[in-house]
């Protein structure tokens, strides 16, 4: 088949540059198996993240032609066969070799987020949820940490806000807990004062991104946003919905900032 | 560079890998609050057990109320042709449950039955509908509640740190291990009162394959020469659905979820062809025509399961046979239909992964066309040699769980057997680490001469001025692998596999990769070579040895299952010389009331539930 040239940044934390590669290609290729044809014929030490090579890991992102994907699910033969294939490392994390960056502070945001804490149990050991109940949080909990979402939200990307806002990954990670039907905790104030909630002004960019089609501005960032409305906005009416369990208001999200 | 330069980390319990197993064994460490260290080749929550798909096997009994862990049990002694290890299996049974419940406790979310509960879902092998799941990802439900619930037990994760090998003090017992950082390679000194080894199996070996490029046989090359024992290592699991096509994803695993929620595998003459193999001793509860077939489908609890749902040897022989005689599909796998079998949105729902990896990867939507499939090589139900109860090996101080470690799964694993393994055996080995730590006083002392040697050997790939390329001779030994050690094996192709692999050791010793260690994959390629070959050899010595057809292992010179080969596991050890010694050894009496329960009809397990 077809002979293509791919151009991959190549570099580390002191700078770099991007280099051009041949590559023979064979029937349904994608990205990532181009890279590894690069590692074994010309650039044995060409760093790049894989493991599962069928999208359920998330170790592979990076900028494929400008976009932020998956290397592992993106089909050579989507770009025109005259297209020059450009490769990028994410650039909202600092760059450790290649295509590897460090992703460390997302793993320090996770453990700011307070710890699930599940109700009693029903009196013959089992919990009892039911399917449509859960079926909110089974959609956070897709999420396979490929931070494409934390790439492109411009919070962290353009203002490089890592100070005040966890991003849309750990919005929705909050939410599956807030949500969860046996969790008792509360991360409403700590939602808001220390992971940020008010930052993000539902650009919904990272919904787009999401490789598995989380809808995480509208089913995840926008609720936990009117939940601290809700608290902070009119203190009287949180109380009575924690005694009556009732009486859901749309609230406005402007408010909160 | 000297040793007391070197970076040193000091842990009573030091767990390699961090999949399934080792989270759960880390746990279980730090909350007896140990210091407990945990390493992996990759981020934390990239492990394989991410990918698992399927779902947990444990008898809950939550759609099926007949279902306990005595017919769990049976059926995994079954499955694995009655060579597992007895009271591997009966534990697992007896705990998986447990494990499981715990998972939802620490905040999983299980699909649910109509009453609220853990639903389970049929699966080759399983008498009632067994696996707890989340749709078709349930690997990554499980080690995302592992990984956010271990991140608050004072565990210290060490990521992207690979371990190279152990050491062991002057009287044999372990010390630690040196490790390098991907990111920078730097060497790291470990020193610990026990290790556990969570490292997962070695099927990149072979070139078609379901496994990563972390599954090189690390655990399993850096026990051994340690000086411990492997086990069962002839039985190497392949899947019978793997991707076919295009051929850049072959090996990508199908979940047999597909075949538990209704698909069925066809041929090029559209035969449903699973019904010409059935073995004896499942035809008394398999179906033996299409409409009772459909008859379970549709949920009559008297009819028989499809053929399709036999154990996985079964499958994965059938197919090749298929294929072999010249009824394949068109790129050499068959035919797995659900699309005519469900309605689109059932499909969607219950399998969504497997839509969107057939539509963004083969073009196909498989609500409309069957997919091609195949077998890969999947599982090892081989590996380190352990303790029933304590997960110790033989080498004091040195621990194993998960897939890396043997005995549990017998000749052949059941589908759903592994993530359950993981829980059961994972905590299991973090107690017996912490019962053995809690034995001595202090880190015992390491063997600096033999760090020394270590860091040189693993820096002379990076200083050779000119030598081999490692992924030529990974790739060559997927080829030796794939052509003399596969789904079917005879003595011939056997040892022309062991002579391959002589010359490819000898090769392996002049690797030469580019000079920088900081982040190098070609570098760790290099390092995790003779893992990999030690695993290779270990599984073709072992298939050698093992003169009949069991389970997984199938060979053409000798076929059928031998009565006295019941008697024996192959044991693989260090033996004179630095070889790597294959013998059988003779398995010990099974408890009286475990045989019993093996031995006993559905029915009278079943009796026990009522009461
Ligand atoms: C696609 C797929 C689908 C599957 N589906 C199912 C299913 O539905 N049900 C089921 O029961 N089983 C399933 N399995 C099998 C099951 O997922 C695996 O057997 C299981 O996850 C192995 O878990 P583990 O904890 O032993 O190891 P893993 O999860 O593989 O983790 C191994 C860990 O060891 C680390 N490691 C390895 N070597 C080193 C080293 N030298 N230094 C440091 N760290 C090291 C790795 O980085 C990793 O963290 C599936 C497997 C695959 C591949
Ligand atoms: S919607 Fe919010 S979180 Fe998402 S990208 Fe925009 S600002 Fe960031
Ligand atoms: S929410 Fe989506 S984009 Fe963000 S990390 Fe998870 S899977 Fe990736
Ligand atoms: S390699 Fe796992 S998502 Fe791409």
């Amino acid at each position: 088949m077809a002979e293509r040239t791919f151009r991959v940044w190549r570099g580390d934390a002191e700078g770099g540059e991007f280099k051009d590669y041949a590559v023979e290609l064979d029937r349904g290729m994608v990205v990532l198996d181009a890279l590894h044809l690069i590692q074994a014929q010309h650039a044995g030490d060409l760093a790049v993240r894989w493991n599962c090579k069928a999208g359920k890991c998330g170790s592979c992102s990076m900028e494929i032609n400008g976009r932020p994907r998956l290397s592992c699910m993106t089909r050579i033969n989507e770009f025109g066969s005259d297209e020059l294939i450009t490769v990028r490392p994410i650039k909202t994390f600092p760059v450790l070799k290649d295509l590897v960056t460090d992703v460390s502070w997302n793993y320090d945001q996770n453990k700011r987020i307070k710890p699930f804490k599940p109700k009693k149990k029903d009196a013959d050991g089992n919990y009892r949820m039911m399917q449509r109940d859960v079926e909110r949080v089974q959609e956070f909990r897709k999420c396979i940490e490929c931070y494409l979402c934390q790439n492109v939200c411009h919070v962290l990307r353009d203002q490089d806000r890592k100070d005040a806002f966890v991003g849309p990954r750990f919005m929705i990670r909050v939410a599956s807990l807030e949500m969860h039907p046996l969790d008792v905790e509360d991360r409403v104030p700590e939602t808001r004062d220390e992971l940020g909630s008010g930052m993000c002004n539902i650009t919904r960019c990272c919904t787009d991104v999401c490789p598995e089609h989380i809808q995480i501005t509208d089913n995840g960032i926008i609720p936990m946003k009117e939940r601290v409305v809700d608290r902070y906005y009119d203190p009287l009416l949180w109380l009575l919905r924690k005694i009556t369990g009732s009486g859901k208001k749309k609230a406005s999200i402007d408010s909160e900032s | 560079m000297s040793v007391s330069e070197l970076q040193t980390i000091e842990h009573d319990v030091l767990v390699v890998g961090a999949g399934g197993a080792g989270i759960r064994a880390a746990i279980e460490a730090a909350s007896q609050g140990l210091s407990t260290g945990l390493l992996s080749k990759s981020l934390l929550g990239k492990a394989h057990t991410v990918m698992a798909e399927g779902g947990v096997a444990a008898a809950l009994g939550n759609v099926d109320s007949r279902d306990n862990w005595k017919i769990h049990f049976r059926d995994t002694m079954r499955g694995g042709k009655f060579l597992n290890q007895w009271r591997m299996a009966q534990l697992h049974a007896q705990q998986a449950p447990d494990r499981v419940r715990e998972l939802e406790e620490w905040g999983a979310v299980f699909d649910r039955t109509e009453d609220g509960l853990i639903n389970q879902r049929n699966f080759g092998g399983h008498r009632y509908p067994r696996l707890a799941h989340v749709g078709d990802r349930t690997g990554l439900e499980i080690i995302r509640t592992l990984q956010d619930f271990c991140i608050h037990k004072g565990i210290d994760t060490h990521m992207e740190c690979t371990a190279l090998d152990l050491l062991l003090d002057s009287d044999g017992k372990v010390a630690g291990l040196l490790a390098y950082w991907r990111e920078t390679g730097r060497f790291v000194l470990f020193r610990a009162k026990a290790v556990v080894f969570s490292t997962g199996g070695g099927g990149k070996a072979w070139r078609v394959t379901s496994n990563s490029w972390e599954y090189t046989g690390d655990g399993l090359g850096m026990a051994y020469r340690a000086g411990a024992e492997m086990i069962d290592m002839e039985f190497t699991q392949f899947h019978p659905t793997g991707m076919v096509w295009p051929p850049s994803v072959r090996g990508i695993l199908v979940t047999e979820g597909v075949r538990g929620d209704g698909g069925i595998l066809l041929n090029n003459k559209n035969e449903r062809f699973m019904f010409d193999y059935i073995p004896e001793r499942f035809a008394p509860e398999t179906a033996d025509t299409e409409e009772e077939a459909q008859r379970w489908l549709g949920g009559d609890r008297d009819a028989r399961r499809p053929p399709e749902l036999l154990t996985r040897d079964v499958v994965a022989r059938a197919i090749t046979r298929e294929v072999k005689e010249g009824r394949g599909s068109p790129n050499g796998g068959v035919f797995l239909d659900i699309a005519s079998r469900r309605p689109a949105d059932f499909i969607r729902r219950k399998l969504p992964s497997m839509y969107h990896q057939f539509k963004e990867l083969a073009e196909i939507d498989i609500t409309e066309e069957p997919m091609e499939v195949g077998p890969t090589l999947h599982y090892f139900m081989g590996g380190i040699r352990v303790d029933d109860d304590s997960q110790q090996t033989c080498v004091p101080g040195l621990f194993a769980s998960g897939e890396c470690a043997g005995g549990m799964h017998g000749a052949n694993r059941l589908g759903g057997n592994s993530l359950s393994d993981l829980l059961v055996f994972g905590k299991l080995s973090g107690d017996g680490a912490i019962e053995y730590a809690n034995t001595l006083d202090s880190l015992p002392d390491v063997d600096e001469d033999r760090v020394q040697e270590l860091m040189r050997a693993a820096t002379a790939p990076l200083n050779r001025e000119e030598g081999t390329n490692p992924y030529l001779i990974q790739e060559k030994l997927q080829q030796i692998m794939q052509s003399c050690v596969g789904i079917v094996r005879n003595a011939e192709d056997l040892q022309k596999g062991l002579d391959e692999l002589e010359e490819l050791k000898e090769e392996t010793k002049t690797v030469k990769v580019h000079a920088s260690a900081q982040y190098n994959p070609g570098w760790n390629v290099a390092l995790d070579l003779p893992n990999l070959i030690i695993t290779a050899e270990a599984v073709t010595r072992a298939a050698l040895v093992r003169e009949e057809s069991r389970g997984a292992h199938t060979r053409t010179d000798f076929e059928g299952e031998r009565d006295e080969w019941l008697q024996y596991n192959v044991i693989l050890s260090p033996g004179e010389g630095g070889r790597l010694e294959a013998r059988k050894e003779e398995r010990k009496d099974p408890p009286e009331d475990l045989e019993a329960i093996a031995n006993a009809t559905l029915e009278e397990l079943e009796a026990e539930n009522d009461g």
